[in-house]
């Protein structure tokens, strides 16, 4: 009997014998979701990364984003997963750091060129620790087509009611979508949508706080004339909106038969792919003139280190290099509608992902409404704010009982709102 | 006569067994033991009886999604046995017909779905009936009645029925081949026996045929129960995790992946997860069980 656990050292030296090994050559995998980056990563970062650091070999094994979360966790568990890890903001990650699969980053070389602004989706409730490396951000806003605008004699709203009127100037003309937009997905409703051109009516990072600390409620005006104005673009939309899914609104754009586009800055990469379509982009249009701005430059990418990882020191060296101008640069330029949330100045090349990031200047920045906190309980506020918000522009549900539908279900578990 | 087992038997019955045990009966005792665990905040599991069914079918937060799904799924089995089945048996007896042209190019074109991924199904289905580039709405056109298309997968009230359709419309091959196959092995001799009595084939069908074939359809219902109680695919390729509109074609199945996997920002729970997939199992077992004591046993007595 004695025999099998000194086997089994002897076996668990030898492992530890090839596990070295393999260390000292230095390997590195990257898990993420961003599958659409995969040659990117293969074809620029990593080898820009090996130009500093030779001798590292680095792999960039994505998953499909809707399997991410739990083949990670999974993976996770298991002892199985990679070195470095793409964080999702907020909860999810902060999850796995509260179960120890994420090593604490405070102080680590790269992490002094962030923002406080930008390490918050990835740091605990209290603020003290730090898990995961703010990567990228993105924003939120309409694209337009060029074409269609001057042949129509528009010109990109500002406000609200210059807004509807272009809708109706398009609608009149009877050739073109007014806004390429579906609800069959759902998601875009409202990640594009409620809280893309909300924070003009919440202002922005105030009416976040004021949710949070219970202060404001869903059924406060300001919040529920968002859905009042989400409510009259029924009308502008295409026929058969209701089972018309993302991928048909992206491709209503690019083949210039829609005149909106309402967008998220990673959808300039999708239509750059798609040839000579001549569009640009205008900021969320404020309720009336002269009112201040605000953007959703929500806080989307982060990098992590897996505890477990045999190769720490590796792992901290591309860490601190995902910190630097180089990175932030290539990542900003190359991976179109993705920005640095680093402080290094960068020079933007593409000329609608430089509007968008110009907004920065102009307007005030936030984050998507519910990203932080408010998706923690039961029923989950993400997946019920899908829900409403397509009823809401599909006419089925009025902003009132959609503002009292998330604000019940938010006091139920929520105490600073009961 | 010794009642002895020969080993033999044992030997070549082992690996299946080792396989069936290994990859489904192991797994579906762990997840009925995960049930009764809860998950802490470090993602501890430790022992909590029956609180997470308690939690499900009695706290709104979670009963009123669980019903919901519940009742989708029953609507779901409903247009199946509705739709499916007696296309199904129609098919095969217009095919088991003397002298059909072309029987059997019929019967692998209507089987030929069956074969095809839930995935492909589900695209191309989306497409023929996507207002913007479909088809569906000018063939409509082609008989005058194109102002009845509306964006059915979109719609509340037609979303679930429009899939269940779709489901109906990839499946139906199975009963089919199922029921042709009773109906050809009927002997010819009882026919024959009828047509000299003098009976009509209508009554022929209903009398003869339809009885005999009775244990199929009875297998053909129950086959049909639990792939209906364990759909998701389709579901899932089509509308998503989600089953929108306002949760109008969320099934048990998908009800469950969001509970155990979690979805974009809901974290999933492998203890909720697994009462979800306990209860769906109990269901499951009370609908065979149903059937093997109420119609299986009566079934017995109309076979040779």
């Amino acid at each position: 009997m004695t025999v099998y656990p000194r086997l089994a050292h002897a076996s668990a030296a030898a492992a530890l014998c090839i596990v070295s090994a393999a260390a000292s050559a230095g390997t590195l995998a990257i898990e993420s979701w961003r599958i659409d980056d995969k040659t990117l990563w293969e074809e620029v970062l990593i080898p820009a990364f090996q130009r500093k650091n030779p001798g590292v070999t680095v792999k960039f094994t994505p998953t499909a984003p809707t399997e991410y979360d739990s083949s990670l966790t999974a993976r996770l568990t298991a002892g199985t997963a990679g070195d470095l890890i793409t964080c999702r903001p907020f909860d999810v990650s902060l999850n796995l750091y509260k179960k120890g699969h994420l090593e604490k980053l405070d102080g680590k070389p790269g992490m002094e060129h962030f923002p406080d602004s930008a390490k918050v989706a990835w740091q605990t409730d209290d603020g003290k620790d730090s898990y995961c490396m703010p990567m990228a951000s993105v924003i939120h806003g309409f694209f337009y087509n060029k074409k269609i605008f001057s042949e129509l004699k528009l010109s990109p709203p500002a406000t609200q009611q210059e807004f509807f009127k272009v809708l109706d100037a398009v609608k009149a003309s009877g050739k073109y979508t007014p806004l390429a937009l579906g609800t069959a997905d759902q998601w875009e409703a409202h990640q594009i949508v409620y809280t893309g051109i909300g924070p003009n009516y919440w202002k922005g990072e105030d009416g976040r706080k004021a949710l949070l600390s219970g202060k404001k409620k869903f059924t406060d005006p300001e919040f529920i004339s968002v859905w009042d104005t989400m409510a009259k673009w029924g009308p502008y939309l295409g026929k058969g909106a209701s089972s018309q899914t993302y991928a048909d609104s992206q491709n209503l754009f690019a083949l210039g038969r829609a005149a909106i586009f309402p967008a998220g800055s990673w959808d300039i990469a999708y239509f750059r792919q798609q040839g000579n379509l001549d569009f640009a982009a205008f900021p969320p249009p404020v309720p009336a003139a002269g009112a201040p701005c605000y953007i959703s430059d929500h806080t989307d990418i982060g990098i992590g280190v897996n505890p477990k990882s045999r190769n720490k020191d590796d792992a901290y060296k591309f860490l601190a290099w995902v910190g630097s101008q180089e990175f932030a640069d290539l990542y900003t330029n190359k991976v179109m509608g993705f920005f640095s949330l680093s402080s290094h100045l960068i020079a933007v090349k593409d000329p609608v992902a430089k509007q968008m990031m110009d907004w920065r200047k102009s307007c005030g920045s936030t984050i998507r409404l519910n990203a932080q906190v408010m998706n923690r309980g039961e029923p989950n506020m993400e997946t019920e704010m899908w829900n409403v918000d397509s009823q809401v522009l599909n006419g089925k549900m009025t902003p009132k009982q959609a503002a009292d539908r998330i604000q019940a279900g938010f006091s139920k578990w929520y105490a600073p709102q009961k | 006569m010794r009642a002895r087992l020969p080993w033999q038997v044992l030997a070549f019955l082992l690996p299946a067994l080792l396989v069936y045990t290994t990859f489904s009966a192991l797994p579906l005792v762990d997840t009925l033991r995960l049930s009764l665990y809860s998950t802490d905040e470090a993602g501890r599991q430790h022992l909590a009886g029956f609180a997470n069914f308690h939690t499900l079918l009695s706290d709104p937060r979670w009963s009123a999604g669980f019903w919901n799904a519940m009742v989708n799924n029953l609507k779901f089995f409903g247009i199946h046995m509705l739709a499916q089945n007696p296309i199904g048996l129609l098919l095969a007896a217009l095919l088991s017909l003397r002298g059909v042209k072309g029987a059997a190019a019929y019967r692998t074109l209507i089987f030929l779905p069956t074969l095809l991924s839930v995935v492909i199904i589900g695209f191309i289905w989306q497409l023929i009936l996507s207002p913007l580039w479909g088809v569906a709405e000018r063939m409509l056109g082609w008989v005058g009645l194109s102002s009845w298309f509306g964006p059915w997968l979109g719609e509340e009230s037609s979303a679930l029925i429009t899939l269940s359709l779709v489901s109906v419309w990839q499946f139906v091959g199975i009963p089919m081949m199922l029921i042709y196959a009773a109906l050809i092995a009927i002997p010819e001799e009882i026919i024959e026996a009828a047509v000299v009595d003098g009976s009509s084939p209508w009554r022929i069908f209903w009398r003869i045929r339809l009885p005999l074939i009775l244990p199929t359809l009875g297998l053909v219902t129950i086959l049909t129960f639990v792939a209906n109680f364990n759909a998701f695919d389709l579901i899932y390729a089509v509308k998503g995790a989600v089953g929108g509109p306002n949760y109008s074609t969320d099934l048990l199945g998908t009800y469950f992946y969001r509970t155990f996997f979690g979805y974009q920002s809901q974290v999933g729970s492998p203890t909720m997860g697994a009462t979800v997939a306990t209860l769906m199992f109990l269901v499951i077992l009370c609908g065979v069980a149903v059937y093997f004591f109420a119609v299986q046993r009566r079934l017995q007595r109309f076979t040779f």
